[in-house]
């Protein structure tokens, strides 16, 4: 039987929103404090939720320490304790929590293949979240 | 259609073992929660119920029994419990969470009077939660 199984994990980062094809008052007017030259930081909670049949042997989807292992090197490892404006994939793309959203669910399914990637979810803060699931829609 | 979902809680110990392997596979595969003594979760169990508001009530489904086949069939027989030893399902399935939202699924499905089951979701922990929508 196919089950979904959602961890939960917290990294913090910081990020300033500023787009290079605005101007610098419309980038104000778009990002308000979030446009910040010194930036700002954020404690981020990544939910990432795997499907699979339930293995009889085992009673898992996949075994947690396999995605916590990979987790922790792809993704937490990455972006943990990081402004995330200096790395490679926000070179050119603004590090909004969309599109942290959508880089994280690609790291996994390019590399994670112990169950199906289903979506992942990142809260920003708690009043704010954000669901990717590829070309799927986000299950409820 | 609109989803409803009623919360519990309850608390419950396991341990995971696989009789068909060998001591040291049941170390290896399950680490520390292979401790034949069991350790204990306070677990978190949503249920989903789905259907049209009745008219005549404004109910999706009666909350008063939801609650109560909730209290009867899964509280009841697994709050503070080792579910390994004491709950049937698990004499040969494996207590994981997973198997545990299956468990609740199909205690549940043919307990509940008019509404449609669409998801069970069991907490582990805050950080671990397994979602089961009743498919093959």
């Amino acid at each position: 039987m196919k089950a979904h199984l959602t961890r939960r994990y917290r990294f913090s980062a910081s990020h300033r929103l500023h787009s290079a094809e605005m101007s610098a008052e419309e980038n104000r007017a778009t990002y308000g404090k979030c446009n910040n030259p010194h930036g700002h930081g954020h404690n981020y909670a990544l939910e990432v939720t795997v499907s699979g049949p339930v293995d009889q042997s085992t009673g898992m989807v996949c075994n947690l320490v396999e995605l916590d292992t990979f987790v922790e090197k792809e993704v937490l490892s990455r972006y943990h304790l990081e402004n995330l404006n200096t790395l490679q994939e926000f070179a050119q793309l603004v590090p909004t929590t969309e599109n942290l959203s959508v880089e994280i669910f690609e790291i996994l399914q390019r590399g994670f293949r112990p169950a199906h990637l289903e979506r992942v979810r990142l809260e920003e803060t708690m009043m704010n979240s954000f669901e990717y699931a590829g070309a799927a829609e986000p299950r409820k | 259609m609109v989803y409803l979902t009623r919360k519990a809680e309850f608390s419950a110990s396991h341990y995971y073992h696989n009789p068909d392997f060998t001591p040291e596979e049941n170390r290896c595969i399950f680490g520390k929660c292979n401790n034949p003594h069991g350790h204990g979760h306070n677990y978190t169990l949503e249920v989903t119920v789905k259907g049209e508001v009745d008219p005549r009530s404004g109910f999706v489904v009666d909350l008063k029994q939801l609650k109560e086949v909730m209290h009867h069939e899964v509280l009841d027989a697994m709050d503070h419990r080792f579910l390994n030893k004491e709950v049937p399902e698990f004499f040969t399935r494996i207590p994981t969470t997973e198997n545990l939202a299956i468990a609740v699924w199909q205690r549940l499905e043919t307990k509940l009077q008019k509404a449609r089951l669409h998801r069970v979701r069991v907490y582990e922990t805050p950080d671990l939660f397994v979602d089961f929508y009743g498919e093959p």
